[in-house]
């Protein structure tokens, strides 16, 4: 039996949190994710777990360091100044092989910013903030049910894979509020973790945490290895949502927010005799570039539109994706502003050649 | 005959690389020995900093993992609180704590975090080859102080003791040396307090252990001994800041 | 009769041992070098030793074992 309530989306990011097992979390106020903070300070008492307020970003995510070293299912979240501080931390956690959950509620930059939805941090989160050549997994959920079920599935994936799984969530995903039906148990992954700091007890080795390698033949064999693990996640848990493509003539392609409105957008379209599908890439990273160039194959398809609240992030992937096949255009907004169905239709038409302008 | 003085367990057997006569080796010892005689090297993990001691992973005997700059205390405190049964330390530099880690420590303190912090003292940065530290001296020079310390450019140190035992969760904080026999004994029985102070649960504990650094303060082993009695000695007085008067 | 072993291997040859003796019967042996490259240090009249442990306690390299 399950349990259908209406909640507001950084309360579900917590308490997905909760039911996949995490019982520590740390973190730090920041706007629009602050709620998730306050949901953790009164439920995971109530589960025995530790919610503690740390003194910056970057202490936060030292503390998922050695938290997820200790062998526990932690997590913290932020808004994207607070994700650019941790990116040392996100590097130092590849490299050590921790399991660890960050949610990023992503707001408008560069800088401080605003605190309105965007998506400006896709680069971010998929070519890395940190250093080195590493990988974090990016989920990019677009509804409050799909917030919940990707937070359960960055830990398992976490765990899985010995990486940081990041769930890049934006300002409206974070407050606004959307039914949301909780399994009653959550199938949470048992992984045992023989390398876990948990004290030697008579292990006859003692176990070491670390991100250096000083030897350059030692450290390459490191990186082999990682890129090893990387190929391993990408064959097996790239994750795309594709809509009506079969015969489409326009592909609208985004992430997260954007794919609703751009939903909307294709039953318009239909309206008007216009065939529009959608691709909507669910891992940001693995990045599912086979699907666009697959679809771009298609003969009926005169071009891809990718709508983003950036200034063209996602699309540098897609365009690499469709490799030339097929034009790719796009367009943004920033600032917290949203794109309309009717602009975006209008592009739509034009692409499609039925516009009047 | 029997041996009165055998090479601690709590050590792995791969050799120091610190510089000939650092004494960091003599503190990687005392740690080391007290774990031991504790009876606590098997549920200890121990945090290392960045600095000349990044890999003591590989000299403690104990459960280790290496910190980012500055965050030891962070790490410490996450350890502690999904492993509460554990005894976490923290072995950190005066750069890695006084500098990028001001807040790190100060915030373990005041929240009274259940670790104990070795903060070792040498009152400049050995790593990167000695650039001045937040506890370089007045006058001391340095690879970024090179007309000496001045005041009016680059202000005066910090005493971290002494700062730190304003803080009601920092209930036991020492400032000792390593620089004879008599002063190494009074460091090994801070440690012990401190770990006993962890093992009660009472709070946050720190030892501040002054110690040399030959290579670039540019005095042989000895004299860097001496230096640090005539002149750190007098910047940071030895003695317990906060907790005299526990009993453990 | 109490005595001291140095592991030479170990050793820096950084003096400290030799500066704390209270019995000034330790040097640095001034025609060995270690695979380290260094002079390592030495016992020259072992009837004197004591078994003080000063040198154990200020070596920063856990080179010498005392027995007693």
């Amino acid at each position: 039996m399950s349990s259908r309530v209406l909640m507001k989306g950084n309360e579900v990011i917590a308490e997905a949190a909760v039911r996949a097992g995490c019982r520590h979390y740390f973190g730090y106020p920041i706007t629009p994710q602050t709620e998730v903070m306050h949901y953790m300070a009164k439920r995971m008492p109530e589960v025995g777990g530790t919610m503690l307020q740390a003194e910056s970003e970057v202490a936060a995510i030292n503390m998922v360091y050695g938290a997820a070293a200790a062998g526990a299912r932690v997590m913290t979240t932020s808004s994207s100044p607070g994700i650019s501080l941790k990116q040392e931390g996100f590097s130092y956690i590849a490299g050590a092989e921790l399991p660890a959950v960050v949610v990023n509620v992503v707001r408008s930059g560069p800088g401080l910013g605003g605190i309105l939805p965007a998506q400006g941090d896709y680069f971010q989160a998929t070519k890395g903030g940190g250093h080195g050549d590493y990988r974090n997994i990016v989920l990019a959920p677009a509804s409050i049910q799909e917030l919940y079920e990707l937070t359960v599935e960055a830990f398992n994936l976490a765990d899985r894979y010995r990486m940081l799984a990041l769930v890049l969530g934006d300002g409206a995903l974070g407050q606004m509020m959307e039914p949301v039906a909780f399994r009653e148990t959550e199938p949470v992954e048992q992984v045992e973790k023989p390398w876990a700091l948990t004290g030697r007890k008579g292990r006859t080795e003692h176990n070491m945490i670390t991100s250096i390698y000083i030897e350059a033949d030692v450290m390459e064999v490191f990186n082999a290895k990682l890129q090893a693990k990387y190929a391993d996640v990408t064959r097996r848990e790239t994750r795309v949502e594709t809509v009506d493509c079969d015969g489409a003539e326009v592909i609208l392609t985004a992430f997260g927010l954007t794919s609703r409105i751009c939903r909307n957008v294709m039953h318009q379209a239909a309206k008007e005799g216009i065939k529009v599908g959608m691709v909507r890439p669910i891992t940001l990273w693995p990045f599912p570039s086979q699907t666009y160039a697959d679809i771009a194959a298609q003969p009926s398809v005169k071009a891809f539109l990718d709508i983003e609240l950036n200034c063209g992030q996602m699309v540098e992937d897609v365009r690499l994706a469709v490799n030339g096949v097929k034009p790719v255009h796009f367009h943004g907004r920033t600032g917290g502003n949203l794109p309309t169905q009717q602009e975006i239709l209008e592009l739509v038409r034009q692409l499609a050649g039925r516009s009047a302008t | 005959m029997k041996p009165v003085f055998t090479r601690t367990t709590g050590l792995t057997d791969k050799p120091f690389h610190y510089c000939p006569g650092c004494t960091h080796g003599i503190i990687h010892r005392l740690i080391a020995e007290v774990m031991v005689e504790m009876n606590i090297l098997d549920t200890t993990v121990g945090v290392s900093p960045v600095g000349c001691t990044y890999n003591n992973y590989e000299y403690f005997a104990c459960d280790m993992i290496q910190a980012a700059h500055g965050r030891a205390p962070a790490v410490g405190t996450a350890i502690k609180r999904v492993h509460p049964d554990n005894m976490v330390f923290t072995y950190q530099g005066d750069g890695d704590l006084a500098a990028i880690g001001a807040a790190e420590i100060v915030h373990a303190a005041a929240r009274g975090e259940k670790i104990s912090t070795f903060f070792v003292n040498n009152a400049i940065y050995g790593m990167t080859s000695g650039q001045m530290a937040p506890t370089t001296l007045v006058g001391q020079v340095t690879t970024t102080s090179p007309f000496g310390r001045r005041p009016e450019f680059e202000g005066f140190p910090i005493n971290v003791s002494e700062m730190i035992a304003t803080l009601r969760g920092a209930v036991y904080v020492e400032r000792v040396a390593v620089n004879d026999f008599a002063h190494i004994n009074k460091a090994k029985k801070a440690i012990r307090k401190a770990f006993r102070v962890q093992q009660e649960g009472l709070g946050f504990s720190m030892v501040e252990i002054l110690s040399t650094c030959p290579t670039n303060w540019g005095k042989d082993p000895v004299s860097s001994l001496r230096w640090m009695e005539d002149a750190m000695f007098k910047q940071y007085p030895l003695g317990v800041y906060r907790g005299q008067e526990l009993e453990v | 009769m109490p005595r001291t072993e140095f592991t030479e291997e170990r050793c820096k040859g950084c003096g400290l041992c030799v500066s704390v003796c209270p019995q000034k019967i330790i040097a640095l042996q001034k025609d060995k070098l270690n695979s380290k490259g260094f002079h390592p240090a030495g016992i020259v009249d072992m009837d004197r030793c004591t078994g003080c442990t000063l040198c154990a306690t200020i070596c920063p390299d856990v080179v010498i074992t005392v027995y007693r």
